[in-house]
């Protein structure tokens, strides 16, 4: 099976490990991957400030390098969700996206993963993902549970996962938001992590970048020695950071 | 108010306060958790949002044909029906129907149509002393402040603070705030009102096309005192809160209870069809921009919102800044994809007020596309002339520099060496908002596209 990897802008210019995890996770379970040079972003940022029309050169940029994909893969909800929502056809044409940790449940079906992690893990569930992409029931919604990245965290060794009091709220990263609204997006930050840190995790995990960025620039800032780490890092096996 | 602040702005003010932010984030995430409670014990929970979504649905594709439909059936009951293009206009009926009758004193029970139309002041203006008989409505109105809760309108407000308020207007106990206490007091004092009022005034919560009545919610009864008594009953009513039949009315009011406060039934679903003998009945049918949101296709089914208040409960960003600091009548959500259509310069920074996470959009009991539509205003709001210059400067570089390759890998490589050679001193200055609270991440080493090029090169 062939896919085209997306890698998300920021994704790319700051947190390659990220990045090469999902590719080389990917191969492990025999998928070839094709990653299109010339990929730079989906115009997401733009978008969701107003500016579609901004977004739209990035929008056709990729359309040219994963137009001819059957498949392509993202680790990125929120990417992903923009990708299919405003860029893909919606007639069942062209090719479809997945975000990564989905692919793994639904396309590739995969039923071990091969990677231990002691350590206590909280899983922030990320807003796109979880509500655009239904990658897991959202808590408002009535009806069965079911958490595919969870399913795939479940499935390492040695991984303790916490419970948290607000299993889906929203961290307060939302693009631009987190700049022009800067209070009340740092302190949704500061709430979440505070559901957490008080369950003493060492790492907090997702399938969005860009929630942990935002997280990450709140822990930093506090000096916690509590790490982040992508979602496709952990699957990958990939110890924890230093 | 917040009128001429920006929904950051005003956020910022109430933020201060961390410990009251959390308070206020706590109180109402627990009148959301209610909610969860209530809606997980309903298995059929989806199919009542759908049935809900989809009756409304109708209404709004029907609305002419069932506005005169409930204006015959309720005129044939003996209800006079008055209709008002605009908040003046309803403001103007309400006055001619008081000085008509020889109205002197007036209760009014929760409408939050006459707060959109500024009743209170109007009247008030014209020497009427309007009472709210809605407790919390009354709290804020001895506090002269205007409802920050469509639902809960005094939920802003500590115990200890409606004490204070309660012993300055209703001698109560100094310090004194058990709300049993302070219920009683407040009960004492608007008995007295209700037996002096010779007019009350109520909303409408639904209008049945079918049979021309209507019913009002509430948990207090407070509607029922007010209108038994009084020998008028005047309801204001928007154009949109009709529903086709008297047998739609359940899955609304299963949803509504429950979507609002997580109880199974509201208290008192009073319903109304013709006046007692002697007494008079009117109705106001209100457009006040409905039928303008209704030409709006991308926005339209802002109309079906029955008023529950649950995308406020469940909203991270009203539950830490309250609804003051939306400068609008209806604030949160739903307040946000209203109020740029009544007014869109005064009102703009409202669609941004959000992360567009879309728990409101999955809470919601008729199912609007809230989040979606808070996306479409952007939209219009950047093309109509968005007020923060720097935001759209920033977005047209990041869209030029996005739509291409080669800038994207040199503008990559520099900034990402910019930020490594850069003392702090420089990156984290007062133009930095990310920074403020916040570390940027850690350069790393290469990027992926450099790191793939030297790695799998032969792929
Ligand atoms: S938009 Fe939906 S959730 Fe919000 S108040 Fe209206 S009905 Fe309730």
């Amino acid at each position: 099976m062939k896919v085209g990897l997306f890698i998300p802008c920021y994704v790319d210019q700051f947190y390659p490990s990220a990045a090469i995890a999902s590719l080389e996770l990917l191969e492990k379970y025999g998928v070839e991957v094709d990653y299109p040079m010339d990929q730079t972003c989906c115009g997401q940022p733009m978008a969701n400030s107003g500016y579609e029309h901004y977004g739209k050169d990035a929008g056709e940029l990729f359309m040219k390098n994963f137009g001819d994909f059957e498949y392509i893969v993202a680790p990125s909800g929120s990417c992903t969700l923009h990708v299919k929502e405003h860029l893909l056809s919606h007639d069942g044409t062209g090719p479809k996206i997945y975000e990564l940790c989905e692919f793994l449940t639904d396309v590739l079906q995969v039923s071990e993963i091969h990677a231990s992690f002691p350590h206590r893990v909280g899983f922030h569930s990320s807003c796109h993902g979880l509500r655009g992409l239904h990658l897991a029931k959202p808590s408002e919604i009535v009806g069965k549970d079911f958490n595919k990245p969870v399913s795939l965290l479940e499935k390492i060794n040695g991984l303790e996962l916490v419970k948290l009091d607000r299993k889906d709220e929203c961290c307060g990263f939302g693009g631009t938001f987190a700049v022009f609204e800067e209070g009340i997006s740092v302190q949704m930050g500061k709430d979440r992590l505070a559901d957490h840190l008080d369950k003493g995790v060492e790492v907090i995990t997702a399938a969005d970048m860009s929630c942990l960025m935002h997280l990450e620039g709140l822990l930093k800032r506090e000096k916690s020695s509590v790490k982040i780490m992508h979602i496709a890092e952990i699957l990958n096996g990939n110890p924890i950071h230093s | 108010m917040a009128e001429n602040r920006t929904h950051a702005e005003a956020a910022e003010e109430f933020l201060k306060d961390e410990e009251r932010t959390h308070w206020h984030d706590d109180t109402l995430w627990h009148v959301r958790t209610k909610r969860d409670t209530a809606a997980q014990k309903l298995p059929e929970w989806e199919v009542l949002r759908e049935n809900a979504s989809q009756i409304k649905e109708y209404v709004l594709s029907h609305l002419d044909e069932l506005l005169i439909q409930f204006e015959n059936n309720a005129t044939a009951n003996g209800v006079t029906v008055i209709w008002a293009k605009n908040a003046q206009e309803h403001n103007d009926h309400v006055y001619r129907i008081l000085q008509e009758n020889h109205v002197k004193n007036l209760v009014k029970s929760k409408s939050i149509l006459t707060e959109e139309c500024g009743l209170n002041h109007f009247l008030e203006a014209k020497g009427y002393d309007v009472v709210d008989t809605d407790l919390g409505e009354r709290i804020i109105q001895f506090n002269h402040q205007v409802p920050s809760h469509i639902v809960m309108p005094a939920i802003h407000l500590k115990k200890k603070e409606i004490g204070d308020i309660f012993h300055k207007h209703l001698g109560t106990d100094a310090g004194a705030d058990d709300p049993q206490y302070l219920t009683e007091a407040a009960r004492l004092h608007l008995r007295e009102k209700f037996i002096q009022a010779n007019a009350a005034i109520t909303g409408v919560n639904f209008g049945i096309a079918e049979t021309g009545g209507f019913v009002v919610c509430t948990n207090e009864g407070n509607a029922d005192m007010g209108t038994h008594l009084a020998d008028i009953h005047i309801a204001c009513m928007g154009i949109e809160k009709l529903i086709p039949r008297a047998a739609d009315l359940g899955v609304y009011l299963r949803l509504l209870a429950r979507s609002a406060t997580g109880q199974s039934i509201t208290n008192y679903n009073s319903h109304f069809h013709r006046p007692s003998p002697g007494k008079k009945m009117y109705i106001i049918l209100v457009d006040n921009g409905r039928t303008e949101q209704l030409g709006r296709e991308d926005f339209r089914n802002s109309l079906k919102c029955i008023r529950c208040g649950a995308c406020m409960n469940t909203c991270p960003i009203y539950r830490r800044s309250s609804g003051f600091s939306y400068g609008s009548t209806v604030p949160g959500p739903i307040g946000s994809i209203l109020s740029p259509g009544i007014d869109l310069k005064k009102h703009s920074t409202l669609p941004f007020a959000s992360t567009l996470c879309g728990s409101c959009s999955d809470v919601c009991p008729v199912k609007i596309n809230i989040h979606e539509q808070l996306y479409k205003w952007r939209q219009v709001i950047a093309k109509e002339g968005n007020p923060e210059p720097a935001k759209k400067w920033a977005m047209k570089l990041a869209g030029k520099v996005l739509g291409n390759p080669t800038l994207y890998n040199i503008m990559g490589k520099s900034a990402r060496t910019a930020l490594k050679l850069s003392p702090n001193s420089l990156i984290y200055t007062r133009f930095n908002a990310w920074g403020k609270k916040r570390d940027l991440p850690e350069v790393p080493k290469e990027s992926f596209k450099e790191w793939y090029k030297k790695n799998r090169t032969n792929d």
